[in-house]
C-alpha cells in the first residue's frame, strides 16, 4: 500500500489518461510484429530442416516405355540409391502427393487422368556426406540418362533470406514502435512535471530528493504501461487466433505459421511487462533529468 | 544556527532589494522578521530555506556555507527546517493526515510511527476530528494549523513562518504565536516574518527589521 502511495495527483492528468490507449495501440502493433518474427523464424527452421541435404530426382515420362518398365526403372533407382552409404533416406513421391503439390495451381482434381507426371524421388543425404549428390547422379545416370536432379539447397538460401528479411523488417517495426512509446512517455512525464510543478516544489521543500518524486512518476508509468500493454497484447493474441482460424485451411508451407506454441505465447506475455519496465525507466530518467536541470 | 554575512539579494538584473545583511540567529532563539510589505522579508526567508541564492555575501546554515552546496545536499538540510507559508501550500489531493505526514514519509519513517505521531500532533493543534479531511473542506484557520503541523512534525531545528497570521483574525493569530513559543521552548529556533506590528508588540522577542534594503537586528523591541 505504502509502496504505491502517491503524493502527486498524477492519475487526474489529462495527458496521462490517453497514455494507456496509445501504449495499447503500439503494443498491439509490436505484438503482431513479434508474432510475425516468431512465425518467420519457425518457417525458416522448417525449411532448414526440410531442405538441408536433400535433392530430388525427376524421371520424365517416356512415351516409348510401358508402365511396368517405368516401375522397374523406378524400383532399380530407389534400390540403388538406398544402398549408397551417402544416403540417409529415399522417398518416392506418389501420385496423391503429386496431386497435392499441384493443387495450389490446378485446384482439387484439376489434373486430367491421362496426363502422365514425371516420377519423383526425394533423397536425403547423410549429414556427414553433403556432397553425396555427385555419387547419386553417377549411380542414376548408369540406369537412365533422362533423369534430372534438383538440389533443394539451391533455393533454400533464397527462402531463408526472405524469412530473414521478414524478421529484420519486424524487428525494425518493433524498434520504431518502442522509440515512439518512449517518446510518448517522455512527453507525458514532462507534461506531468509541468502541471505539478507547484506540488513538486512543496515536496522538495519538505526535504524530498529528486528520486522520491521520480519514484512516483515511475509507479504511475508502470501502472499505465501495464494497462496499455495487457490490453494491446490481449487484442493482438485475439487477432492472431482469429487469423489462424480464418486462414487455417489455406495454410501452406510458404506462409509463416500463425498459430503460436506455448513458448511463443509466453514470449508474448512478456510484452506488457517489458513495456511497463521501459515506461518506468523512461519516466524515472526523464524526471531526474528535468528536475536536475530545471528546478 | 543561521549566519548572514554581507548578504545581498537581487532578482535578475534589477537593483539589490537587500544589501549588506549581517546577523546571526543563535540556536533556540525566537525572532520576528518585520518590515513593510515588499521590503524583502520573504526573500530573506527564501534564502534560509534555500530556494534563493544570495547575489552577494555568505549564508551559513547549521554550520554549512550554502555557497557551493551541491544540489544533492540540500534535501537533508531542508529536513531540519520547517516552513509555514502564508498561503499554506497544502497538497489539495491529500488529507490533513497525509499532508502532515509528508515530511516523515519523505524521511523514510515507518508507517506505524507516522500515523501515531501525526494523529497526536493533529490532536494537539485541535484537528483530531479532521484527520481525513481534504484541505478544501477546511477553514482558513484549520488549513493554517495543518500547515503548521506539517512544518513541525519532523521536529525541525529551525522553523520559518511567512506571515502565518495573515489569513486569520487577531485572536487566532495570538494563539498561533503561543504555539510557536511552545515549539521554541522545546528548542526550535523560530523566525516569524510578519508586517503585523500590533501582534509583534504583544511579544517580547527580538526583531530583524527590514527597512530601506537593509536588515537591522533589534535586541529589545520597542514598546507596543
Amino acid at each position: 500500500m505504502g509502496l504505491l502511495r502517491s503524493d502527486l495527483p498524477l492519475g487526474g492528468d489529462g495527458s496521462a489518461r490517453f497514455l494507456p490507449w496509445i501504449i495499447g495501440c503500439m503494443v498491439y502493433l509490436a505484438a503482431l510484429a513479434l508474432a510475425a518474427t516468431m512465425g518467420a523464424d519457425r518457417l525458416a527452421d522448417r525449411w532448414r530442416s526440410d531442405l538441408s541435404g536433400t535433392f530430388s530426382i525427376q524421371i520424365p515420362p517416356n512415351a516409348s516405355t510401358t508402365a511396368s518398365e517405368r516401375e522397374r526403372l523406378l524400383s532399380d533407382i530407389v534400390d540403388g540409391v538406398t544402398k549408397m552409404p551417402e544416403v540417409a533416406r529415399v522417398h518416392v513421391v506418389d501420385d496423391a502427393e503429386k496431386q497435392h503439390l499441384l493443387e495450389p495451381w490446378l485446384g482439387p482434381g484439376g489434373l486430367p487422368e491421362d496426363v502422365r507426371l514425371p516420377d519423383l524421388v526425394v533423397v536425403q543425404l547423410r549429414q556427414d556426406a553433403p556432397s553425396g549428390i555427385e555419387a547419386v547422379k553417377a549411380q542414376v545416370a548408369g540406369l537412365t540418362p533422362d533423369a534430372t536432379f534438383e538440389d533443394h539447397a539451391r533455393w533454400q538460401g533464397d527462402m531463408l533470406a526472405f524469412t530473414h528479411s521478414i524478421e529484420l523488417l519486424a524487428s525494425i517495426i518493433i524498434g520504431l514502435i518502442a522509440a515512439a512509446a518512449v517518446t510518448t512517455v517522455i512527453f507525458v512525464t514532462r507534461t506531468g512535471l509541468s502541471i505539478h510543478r507547484r506540488v513538486i516544489e512543496i515536496v522538495h521543500l519538505v526535504g524530498a530528493y529528486d528520486s522520491y518524486i521520480a519514484k512516483q512518476f515511475l509507479l504511475h508509468a508502470m501502472r499505465l504501461g501495464l494497462i496499455g500493454g495487457i490490453g494491446g497484447t490481449g487484442l493482438a493474441g485475439l487477432t492472431l487466433i482469429g487469423l489462424d482460424r480464418l486462414l487455417g485451411g489455406a495454410q501452406t508451407s510458404l506462409l509463416p505459421a500463425l498459430a503460436l506454441d506455448l513458448n511463443q505465447w509466453l514470449a508474448m506475455a512478456v510484452v506488457p511487462v517489458a513495456v511497463s519496465i521501459v515506461a518506468m525507466i523512461t519516466a524515472h530518467l526523464t524526471v531526474i533529468y528535468v528536475l536536475g536541470r530545471d528546478l | 544556527m543561521v549566519l548572514f554575512e554581507n548578504v545581498g539579494v537581487r532578482y535578475g538584473a534589477g537593483p539589490e532589494i537587500i544589501h549588506g545583511a549581517t546577523f546571526t540567529l543563535a540556536p533556540g532563539s525566537f525572532h520576528f522578521l518585520v518590515g513593510p510589505s515588499g521590503a524583502g522579508k520573504s526573500s530573506l526567508l527564501r534564502l534560509m530555506y534555500m530556494t534563493l541564492r544570495p547575489s552577494s555575501g555568505r549564508v551559513n546554515l547549521f554550520g554549512r556555507d550554502l555557497d557551493g552546496l551541491h544540489r544533492r545536499e540540500i534535501p537533508l538540510l531542508r529536513r531540519r527546517i520547517g516552513v509555514v507559508f502564508q498561503d499554506f501550500r497544502l497538497l489539495t489531493n491529500l488529507t490533513a493526515l497525509d499532508n502532515v505526514a509528508l515530511p516523515l514519509r519523505i524521511a523514510g519513517v515507518r508507517e506505524s510511527q507516522v500515523r501515531q505521531h501525526v494523529t497526536e500532533l493533529l490532536q494537539w493543534v485541535g484537528l483530531a476530528d479532521h484527520v481525513s479531511a481534504l484541505p478544501a473542506t477546511l477553514s482558513g484557520g484549520q488549513q493554517q494549523r495543518v500547515a503548521i503541523a506539517r512544518a513541525v512534525i519532523a521536529r525541525p531545528s529551525l522553523l520559518l513562518a511567512d506571515e502565518p497570521t495573515g489569513n486569520v483574525d487577531d485572536s487566532i493569530g495570538v494563539r498561533l504565536m503561543y504555539l510557536f513559543e511552545e515549539l521554541n521552548k522545546m528548542g526550535t529556533t523560530v523566525v516569524i516574518a510578519t508586517h503585523n506590528e500590533r501582534l509583534v508588540g504583544k511579544f517580547e522577542h527580538r526583531q530583524l527589521r527590514v527597512e530601506a534594503a537593509t536588515v537591522r537586528l533589534v535586541a529589545r523591541p520597542e514598546a507596543a
